[in-house]
């Protein structure tokens, strides 16, 4: 495909102007004092300041951020994964590795006969896609806003399950948000199942 | 060639389509029945949704998932002659309800025979109504924990679900909660409420295992299935319950949470727990064996195999699995051990060596081995192994290959009747080498002390005993799942199985570093295959000649030879 450079008008073939120009937007960024959008209400005490602070600053991530994916637990500080072993399938870059419990597996809440044994995640591998969230149908697993993962080994950067539910906390969100959706145990279906189950009458 | 008889027809519409079908198929004991409505639609190439129905159990009929609506001819009338339409073909009645005409009647397909000039509509809409209904009944109390499911991957219930299922439940009562992980028998596990009440287990270990142990009990929603109470299900097939059992009712303890079936890779093989040889798919992942299932072989072993044969693949993982080429001086690599080895053997005297090899190798290796001793007269054997025989599948013999090595010539038809005379060629001095597969010699008859006296012990095997303990040269060996081969059962049926997962370590197939062997003493041709090696011991070994056999021949059934 052959592509039609514009022409230079003679203004802009005199070079110099063009030139001045950029030095005028420098100059003009050098005596701002206005605060860049970017940094949002951190700056308040850095009105002048274009130069944020990385590490010790970092950028707020915008809603929907695909950070690192991390375990989270359910409202009562439980493990919500199920070792379904979905988001293992689902993974391109076979980031996620489980290691399913075997029928001596304990789990640490009522009513989920099932829970990993061990869970890793290969955060060199993984490439935020977020397929892992998709798949989830325990919603036990997040992308999160966490972005600059660093390590001094390659062995570091493959965080097991105790560091993945550390890191990914209770998940208040997805509790709330079923509880907006009028499910009123939010998302605690193996407590609801087997809260009904004692209910009911027994018939063995 | 045999010519087949002619086998008498019928012709019946699917869909529109005329399609001849044989008027009778085998049952499950193989007598001839008419064929059902279900068995045409297959002819046809068109798959009945069904979770009560399976080819190998008598046809119960309560699932109700496979109704098709149908249409019959006309019954002849006072002429004689059947019912005519306008156009000159006889005339169908699409089935309807008695009570309601116009509303169209389904017939379960599994149960119903066909007639000749029968209309099936196996995919109008009036049928995909009925499977619709059937199958949103099914999942009223179904507990939807496929997550946590160990047959979600290859659950009927699941996969009709997606096909004829809809989008959301309608019912919005309270699910009957039935109770999960009941400890059914020693190796099973069954959780009532995923159970859809087929039946199938029931007829199974009732009719085919010859078990009346399962049944139902209770009613309407709060079905379930159950023992005798006290009376644990352990009888010795109980784990092809768990195959059979279309959803995740029924759950194997030992490949429970395991691994999620989708990641196992599937590979035929053949059972090694007796001279059976029923015929198995390993479901393995990343080198880890996960489970044995059987593989369908009407010659052999039906659609079942055994517990004991289904639980005897733990020894291939084993921690302390011989992973290690030893020689003399230690560790040695491949190429120089057989080296050695072979110069060692150039220089055997003939009568000066014996060969104890297990009845578990393939026919390849003992017929090399067969081969090897050849060279040097040497007297060679294997060890029986006996147990009791059973009813359905078990045989006495519990070597893999007992009959493979009778017809190699390894031994005779009393298995292990010369390793006296072995064992006395060692004390004597006479025998200075002896090459040991897959054998702990030490409890047959040749103990260490023995076992010292020789200039020469070769010994592969899989795991550690006290015979690898004074092996001048230990080669690793590799089990079946771990190599290509083939078995030839106690009825004389030589089988194929193939490579599942890699070996551990240093760890070869046998019959590769004894072709190099054989290859290297007795100066005979090589072959690099062992497709090439099956067929030239198919063209030396006289059983295998008679029948002809070649690898390609065999297939995935295998074949018979006269024995």
């Amino acid at each position: 495909m052959k592509v039609d450079r514009t022409e230079l008008t003679w203004w802009e073939r005199l070079y110099l102007p063009t030139l001045l120009n950029g030095f005028k937007v420098t100059l003009r960024h050098f005596f701002s004092w206005k605060r860049s959008e970017v940094y949002g209400d951190k700056q308040k005490n850095y009105s002048a300041k274009t130069t944020m602070q990385y590490p010790e600053e970092k950028w707020d991530v915008p809603t929907g951020y695909r950070g690192a994916p991390y375990l989270v637990k359910d409202v009562d500080d439980k493990t919500k994964c199920v070792s379904c072993q979905l988001c293992e399938f689902v993974c391109p870059p076979r980031a996620i590795r489980i290691t399913p419990p075997g029928d001596s597996g304990v789990v640490d809440r009522e009513g989920a006969e099932k829970m990993p044994k061990e869970f890793e995640i290969d955060m060199l591998r993984c490439i935020y896609c977020g397929y892992c969230q998709e798949v989830c149908p325990e919603e036990a697993i997040y992308l999160l806003k966490d972005n600059a993962i660093t390590g001094e080994s390659r062995e570091e950067l493959v965080y097991d399950m105790k560091k993945l539910l550390a890191l990914g906390g209770a998940d208040k969100r997805a509790y709330d948000h079923h509880v907006q959706d009028g499910v009123s145990d939010g998302i605690k279906k193996w407590e609801t199942k087997t809260r009904e189950a004692r209910e009911q009458p027994k018939f063995h | 060639m045999q010519t087949e008889p002619a086998v008498e027809t019928v012709t019946v519409k699917v869909d529109g389509r005329a399609v001849e079908v044989p008027r009778t198929t085998p049952n499950w004991q193989g007598n001839p029945e008419p064929t059902t409505v279900l068995q045409a639609c297959k002819h046809a190439g068109i798959e009945i949704p069904h979770y009560c129905y399976h080819p190998k159990l008598p046809v119960a009929g309560n699932c109700r998932m496979c109704l098709v609506h149908v249409a019959m001819p006309g019954r002849p009338g006072p002429d004689g002659k059947p019912p005519m339409s306008e156009d000159g073909t006889p005339k169908v009645f699409p089935m309807q309800l008695p009570y309601e005409p116009g509303t169209p009647r389904g017939v379960i397909g599994c149960a119903t025979g066909i007639i000749p000039g029968m209309e099936i509509y196996a995919s109008s809409p009036e049928t995909r109504e009925m499977r619709e209904a059937v199958l949103e009944s099914l999942l009223i109390n179904h507990p939807l924990d496929c997550s946590i499911c160990d047959q979600a991957g290859e659950c009927k219930l699941q996969e009709y679900s997606v096909e004829h299922g809809q989008p959301e439940s309608r019912f919005a009562e309270v699910k009957v909660h039935k109770p999960k992980a009941v400890d059914l028998g020693p190796r099973i596990t069954l959780d009532a409420e995923r159970c859809v009440m087929c039946t199938r287990c029931i007829r199974f270990t009732a009719d085919v295992a010859g078990d009346d142990a399962l049944g139902i009990v209770n009613r309407g929603s709060y079905n379930a299935i159950s023992t005798y109470p006290g009376q644990p299900f352990d009888n010795n097939y109980t784990l092809n319950t768990v195959d059979i059992c279309p959803v995740g009712a029924l759950t194997s303890d030992d490949f429970r949470f395991q691994m999620r079936v989708w990641f196992l890779k599937e590979t035929k093989s053949l059972c090694t727990g007796c001279g059976t040889g029923c015929n198995t798919v390993i479901g393995s992942r990343e080198n880890k064996m996960y489970r044995y299932e059987p593989r369908r072989n009407n010659a052999v072993n039906s659609d079942w195999m055994c517990d004991a044969g289904r639980l005897d693949y733990k020894w291939i993982g084993r921690e302390d699995r011989l992973t290690k080429l030893r020689g003399p001086k230690g560790d040695i690599t491949w190429p120089s051990a057989l080296q050695e080895i072979s110069g060692h053997l150039a220089n055997a005297a003939e009568g000066s060596v014996a060969v104890v090899t297990s009845a578990r190798q393939t026919n390849e290796e003992l017929f090399l081995l067969k081969k090897l001793a050849k060279r040097y007269k040497a007297l060679t054997d294997a060890v029986p192994r006996k147990g009791e025989a059973d009813h359905l599948l078990v045989a006495g013999d519990r070597n893999p290959n007992t009959t493979g090595a009778q017809l190699t010539g390894i031994t005779t038809k009393r298995v292990g009747s010369r390793l006296a005379a072995i064992a006395k060629g060692i004390a004597s001095g006479k025998i200075t080498t002896l090459i040991v597969f897959g054998e702990d010699v030490t409890q047959h008859g040749i103990d260490a002390t023995l076992l010292g006296t020789l200039k020469l012990l070769i010994v592969s095997d899989i795991l550690p005993n006290a015979t690898t303990k004074k092996a001048n040269y230990l080669l690793p060996g590799c089990a079946h799942a771990e190599k290509r081969g083939t078995f030839t059962n106690v009825k004389g049926r030589v089988q194929k199985f193939t490579k599942a997962f890699e070996a551990p370590g240093d760890a070869m197939p046998e019959w590769e570093v004894l072709h190099e062997l054989v290859h290297a003493v007795t100066g005979l041709d090589g072959f690099n295959s062992i497709e090439g090696l099956f067929n030239q011991m198919a063209g030396e070994v006289k059983a295998f000649k008679a029948a002809g056999l070649t690898w390609a021949s065999l297939g995935d059934k295998g074949a018979d030879v006269k024995l």
